[in-house]
């Protein structure tokens, strides 16, 4: 019992705090070297207020934190419903039929790969006449960006149900729409989930990118900006605080995932 | 007319290997009312032929037939048990079953259906586990789930692949004494698929051996010809029973699978180059110096 708690006291606590600590002489080793980069005391001292006011709205691009963070999930929250209302659906077809995949599986290997700083124009342009260009194209961006690992993984999901649960869908002659929904569906699950959680990923990863390209309030956009006022402080404060944010989808991910692995 | 009956039905499947048959000109006749039971060698071909009553494959050659009409794809009125129980994992052992009661009697209420469903459960011994998922059961429990699904869909035919063979003893026998009540009680046409001489005997009407594949064959159907009902204890006694078993396993051990003694060696014949000693060696710098023709090496195969 007791040996057990230490083991997990060390795995748990010491080990990482060792890894922190670690992180943190190599970032003042580096600061001693160069001026521009601030340590890690100064840079606390220029995030406070950031960080004691989360929710503050001081102006468009001084606001606390969350506030910002707050912002680009909900940017993200957007364009990854749209990425799964469409990835999904697309991933079935394939995984059902050979002749579709045949016929686009092609484009979509050729899609898959193009980076986020490449859509953004695209959806600009194509959303030119809307009322909000640029919210638009970010909304279209993440979607596209962040569909691919749900189709993928959907279409493998589909393909891997075992003939057994088919054979019985045959047997009892179940309809059309009563076989996708007791039986593929079922069955993919725990691919689709695998699928959405790599998506989100992604779509987190599209965020940054996208408001630094748009310039609006977010924490891409804010990190961007406080680059250009050339306050270094923030931008570490910011790359803290999307790694902290996307780890921690990531973990929620993975326990409803776990959730449907059982099935 | 024959209920369902084979017309010299061959199928195979074609994979990476090339084409392998599996069955070949099969011939069966299966009364209405009548149990049937096939025995045959793992790997002969059984799954393979019940599947063609079922619907879910067709023959390469050869015609299925129920009430004189080709089978075209599955059925409810054919229940099948299939070999690996083939439960959803995702719906309780009420929801599987239920699935099928849907089906079958879409026409009826609610109410209706879920009696229906209950009934079966409860006939399998199951209502304490009705909201159990599988994977919460054990294999027997699993079986028995099923058998309930299949019964519940009220088919025509029942046909039964290796219901048992996966569960120990004891488990088998209890629910050979089931299926055995099930039938007496329903007097529905059954087709079971069983590597369990035994199990046969105490069960069916008619034993058919099916021969060791590639290319498997039915041979000569035995009548078991024992009074019911049967009590498993009283029928090791039976004159008939070591008669049937001879037979069966006469026809089983028989035919084409007696393995031949086969004696193979490797030779291995020396990397000796003829050389002509009149012309100065041929030596291209950077090639190999070993001789041009490599080891040879010979099989040598005899039958005994
Ligand atoms: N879908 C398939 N594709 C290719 N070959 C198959 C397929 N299904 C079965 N076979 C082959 O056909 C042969 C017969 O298989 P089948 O499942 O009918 O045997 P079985 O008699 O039911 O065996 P067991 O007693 O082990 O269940 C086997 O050699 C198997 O490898
Ligand atoms: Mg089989």
């Amino acid at each position: 019992m007791s040996e057990q708690f230490e083991k997990k006291v060390k795995d748990y606590l010491i080990l990482p705090l060792f890894g922190v600590v670690c992180f943190m002489v190599l970032w003042c080793v580096i600061c001693s070297v160069t001026d521009n980069l601030p340590n890690p005391i100064k840079m606390w001292h220029k995030s406070e207020l950031f960080i004691y006011e989360p929710f503050a709205k001081r102006g468009e691009m001084d606001q606390g934190i969350l506030r910002f963070t707050g912002l680009s999930i909900s940017l993200v929250g957007q364009g990854y419903l749209v990425a799964l209302i469409f990835g999904t659906p697309l991933g079935f077809f394939l995984g059902l039929s050979k002749l579709f995949t045949k016929s686009f599986d092609p484009i979509i290997q050729i899609l898959r790969p193009v980076s986020p700083l490449a859509w953004y124009p695209l959806g600009l342009v194509l959303f030119e006449l809307s009322p909000e260009p640029s919210y638009f194209a970010s909304l279209f961006t993440i979607s596209v960006c962040a569909m691919w690992p749900t189709v993928l993984n959907t279409a493998v999901g589909v393909r891997a149900i075992p003939q057994d649960y088919l054979n019985v869908a045959k047997v009892l002659k179940l309809s059309r729409s009563k076989t996708l929904f007791k039986v593929l569906i079922p069955a993919t699950l725990p691919y689709m989930f695998t699928g959405f959680r790599l998506s989100l990923g992604i779509a987190w990863l599209v965020i940054v990118a996208v408001e630094m390209l748009k310039g609006q309030p977010g924490i891409g956009g804010f990190l961007w900006d406080a680059y250009n006022a050339g306050n270094y402080s923030l931008v570490i404060l910011c790359i803290l605080v999307i790694g902290l944010v996307g780890f921690t989808l990531d973990r929620l991910m993975s326990l409803v995932e776990g959730k449907f692995k059982t099935a | 007319m024959a209920f369902i009956e084979f017309k010299n039905v061959s199928k195979g499947y074609s994979g990476a290997q090339g084409f392998s048959p599996v069955l070949k000109d099969i011939n069966l006749q299966i009364e209405e009312g009548e149990f049937v039971a096939i025995v045959g060698y793992s790997g002969a071909g059984k799954t393979t032929l019940i599947s063609l009553i079922a619907g879910l494959i067709k023959p390469d050659s050869g015609q299925v037939l129920m009430n004189g009409k080709e089978i075209q794809g599955a059925d409810p009125e054919r229940g099948i048990v299939f070999q690996n129980y083939s439960l959803l994992p995702w719906l309780t052992v009420y929801e599987n079953i239920r699935l099928a009661v849907d089906e079958v009697l879409s026409d009826k209420s609610k109410e209706e259906q879920d009696a229906h469903t209950l009934k079966y459960i409860k006939m399998v011994n199951l209502s304490h586990a009705k909201e159990r998922f599988p994977k919460e059961l054990s294999g027997g429990m699993r079986q028995r789930v099923s058998v309930a699904r299949a019964l519940a869909m009220n088919p025509k035919v029942l046909l039964l692949d290796e219901p048992l063979s996966a569960l120990d003893a004891l488990t088998r026998a209890t629910l050979q004494d089931e299926i055995k009540n099930i039938w007496e009680a329903e007097k529905k046409t059954v087709l079971l698929i069983t590597n369990d001489v035994d199990e046969g005997i105490l069960l069916a009407d008619r034993i058919i051996p099916l021969s060791a594949g590639p290319g498997a064959t039915l041979g000569a159907p035995v009548q078991v010809q024992i009074a019911r009902p049967r009590d498993r204890k009283k029928i090791n006694h039976e004159p008939r029973f070591k008669e049937i078993r001879k037979e069966v396993n006469g026809y089983l051990l028989g035919l084409g699978t007696k393995p031949k003694l086969t004696l193979e060696k490797k030779f291995v014949l020396p990397a000796i180059e003829p050389e002509d000693l009149d012309h100065p060696r041929n030596l291209i710098p950077g090639a190999s110096l070993t001789p041009i023709r490599s080891n040879e090496v010979k099989r040598e195969r005899v039958e005994v």
